[in-house]
């Protein structure tokens, strides 16, 4: 276990390292950052003094090894383009990426959790069908709109003709449509609907906001929540379809094995076989894959933010990117690095503690 | 090759073929074509041939949009104000021209926008597509063959990039190059950009398939064969092994056009693609976007249509052509 966990720490170290390593050549050789802070009429002798002073002249192991050290202590120089510590602005918006982020990865949770038992329990049921042709009429009815009718039109048609069984190809196209449907297109078609033409939420912008010591929340305004509804929608919905689809497999899976045939033969309810024995082991591998989706989902809120101008780091990023804003594309590189090693390994480690399979597999591949 | 059906919907209509009639020479490619496993599969597939048509239908509109197009929206010359913000299907107030999918603030028939810019979005896809295969293929190719540190180099480093966004990995690329071109040369090495930044994310998927498929090849016989003979190391693998591993390649790279589109037009969408003086699918619906709360919605969603159609139909083809090339689903 020991020698594991070691193992694991180092590997996620030398990653951490290897994007550090980005970012500070990012830092240090695109652009001239002396030219990015003193103004046009410094001359040549004050540049070479700052130069000097910053350290810019060292060589280059000693500057990355303070860029590190800075980075450990959360520092990472200042902005070019607003002149603040990059850390304070990031610290400032990072609650309303979290929030977000939160908000989408329940709501994929809890629809994708129950599309995935309902798709897996109601094969070829009447009701089924009705309930997702409902679905698609529905959706079709309510955007009131050619092009939504048309889309709903592509999906029945992908439904009736994709070979196989019919929940299965429903699942199918919607997967299909899933990955084929970008993600700020969604955001678009859910802004035009709710919030140009029936108006009912917010297009953009997080509401109003309380801040609790540093950290700005919207759920405790009514603003606030409203707020968070399309751009929570449109950032999970692909992490949604992901879900919907594992659960589906592992339940559709493990409600073929002994144990469960065992379980019906001692004469045990449906909804206590179903929920209590089936559903309780398809969640290990659905929690490890949200678990490794919660990064994605921190990286695509870029596109989320965009689209509905939440003020969070995402927004920040791009906007760094078009005004070439060395010191927070560095620093948001390292962020989400950090988020990534980390719950890697804490993934790692939590699968490691929960499946003693793999416990004795590796002690067996490690001990000789 | 004895060939067992498991699959009972297809087990009983599935034509008789003697394996020898088949290698018999004397019948032309197409005849040898229209009986094979794939075009039987392609034939049954009523989604799939939709599916082409679709796809065919965009690459001939764009590789012929200049003359198709009922107008030319990038010529400024051609360009009338007075036919700014025409709704679809209906004629200019002022000018009487009609314009079936209406037009911009700048009176361009998105039509023809449509057209041009399905140009770009496959110009682009395709050659990140493109890019990132001979990267992929290439890396993959070296690690399986020579092993060793070379293969644990490259493998961490697809296993480092893996663990990013795709997306994620081309903005920093695309931020980077920003940083390094003169200003005004940005507009027009955007697209050499994008596809960069595109191509350099997607090569990994390649690398890993090329190089399980060349470990399993490389302790074959007939490896050894060229070895014994003193063929130098290149030849082998780019003759004799490469063609033994391209087949889940192909699969990879269709999957990969349809997500080359959808990352073109995402990027082009967040302002970091190509400018709107070359718009592409991703621009228009950008552009459009700008419009929507007054109204305009045709400028976003014909775009945003012809994006997921475009889409949709490569992704139904490349899933497709995944279970026609799999042995496993026969």
């Amino acid at each position: 276990m020991a020698a594991f966990i070691v193992r694991r720490l180092v590997q996620s170290i030398i990653v951490m390292l290897a994007v550090a390593f980005v970012s500070f050549s990012l830092f240090t050789y695109v652009g001239d950052p002396i030219n990015n802070m003193v103004g046009q009429e410094t001359t040549m002798e004050q540049r070479e003094e700052l130069r000097e002073r910053l350290g810019l002249n060292d060589p280059f192991p000693v500057q990355f090894a303070r860029f590190i050290g800075n980075a450990i202590q959360g520092e990472f120089g200042i902005s070019y383009r607003m002149a603040r510590p990059v850390e304070q602005i990031i610290a400032e918006r990072l609650p309303a990426t979290l929030e977000l982020a939160f908000v989408s990865a329940v709501f994929a949770l809890v629809v994708g959790i129950g599309l995935g038992i309902y798709t897996a329990l109601g094969r070829e049921s009447v009701a089924g069908r009705l309930v997702l042709s409902a679905a698609f009429v529905a959706t079709a009815a309510l955007f009131s709109w050619i092009g939504a009718a048309i889309v709903a039109a592509v999906m029945l048609a992908v439904t009736f003709l994709y070979r196989g069984k019919w929940v299965g190809s429903t699942i199918m196209s919607l997967s299909l449509i899933g990955v084929s449907l970008p993600t700020f297109l969604i955001g678009i078609l859910l802004i035009y609907v709710f919030a140009v033409e029936l108006g009912w939420l917010p297009s953009f912008g997080r509401g109003e906001v309380v801040s609790i010591g540093g950290w700005t929340t919207g759920f405790l305004t009514p603003s606030g929540l409203q707020a968070l509804i399309l751009p929570g929608i449109t950032l999970g919905l692909f992490q949604l379809t992901l879900i919907m689809r594992l659960v589906r497999s592992e339940m559709l899976e493990v409600l073929r094995t002994d144990y469960i045939k065992f379980a019906r033969a001692r004469g045990l309810t449906n909804r206590a076989i179903n929920f209590g024995h089936a559903l309780k082991n398809t969640l290990v591998p659905v929690i490890t894959i949200t678990g490794l989706q919660l990064g994605s989902i921190i990286a695509f809120a870029i596109i989320t933010e965009t689209v509905f101008q939440w003020p969070g780091v995402g927004l920040l990023f791009i906007i760094a990117v078009q005004f070439v804003d060395i010191p927070v594309m560095s620093a948001y590189l390292m962020m989400i690095a950090f988020v990534f090693v980390v719950i890697n390994l804490v993934v790692d480690l939590l699968y490691y503690a929960v499946d003693p399979r793999l416990r004795v597999e590796r002690a067996g591949g490690g001990g000789h | 090759m004895t060939v067992q059906d498991t699959a009972p919907d297809i087990g009983d209509s599935h034509p008789t073929v003697d394996p020898s009639a088949v290698r018999q020479g004397g019948r032309s490619w197409w005849q040898r074509a229209l009986d094979s496993d794939i075009f039987y599969s392609y034939r049954r597939s009523p989604i799939t041939i939709i599916a082409s048509i679709v796809t065919l239908a965009f690459f001939v509109g764009a590789v012929f949009a200049p003359w198709i197009a009922p107008y030319d929206p990038f010529n400024p010359a051609s360009l009338n104000l007075m036919d700014g913000l025409v709704p679809p299907m209906s004629e200019s107030m002022f000018t009487g021209n009609y314009f079936f999918l209406g037009t911009d603030q700048q009176g361009r028939d998105i039509f023809s926008a449509i057209l041009f810019g399905s140009r770009i979005s496959l110009l682009v896809a395709f050659s990140a597509v493109l890019l990132s295969m001979v990267l992929g293929v290439t890396l993959g190719l070296v690690a399986g063959y020579v092993g060793g540190w070379v293969d644990s180099l490259i493998m961490r480093i697809a296993d480092i990039q893996l663990s990013f966004p795709g997306i994620l990995v081309a903005l920093l690329i695309f931020g980077v190059a920003r940083a390094v071109l003169p200003r005004d040369m940005q507009d027009d090495m955007a697209i050499y950009v994008l596809i960069l930044a595109i191509g350099l994310s997607f090569w990994v998927q390649y690398a890993r398939t090329v190089r399980g498929s060349t470990m399993v090849e490389k302790s074959k016989e007939y490896v050894q064969a060229a070895r014994l003979i003193g063929l130098p190391t290149w030849v082998i693998m780019f003759r004799h092994v490469l063609p033994n591993v391209m087949g889940p390649v192909l699969v990879i790279a269709t999957i990969s056009l349809a997500l080359a589109i959808i990352s073109e037009a995402t990027l082009s969408f967040l302002g970091v693609g190509v400018p709107p003086t070359q718009p592409s699918l991703g621009t228009l619906i950008r552009i459009g976007n700008d419009f929507l709360f007054s109204g305009e919605w045709w400028m976003t969603l014909f775009p945003g249509i012809a994006l997921v159609m475009l889409a949709l139909s490569v992704n139904l083809l490349g899933d497709w052509l995944r279970d026609a090339l799999n042995p496993k689903l026969r």
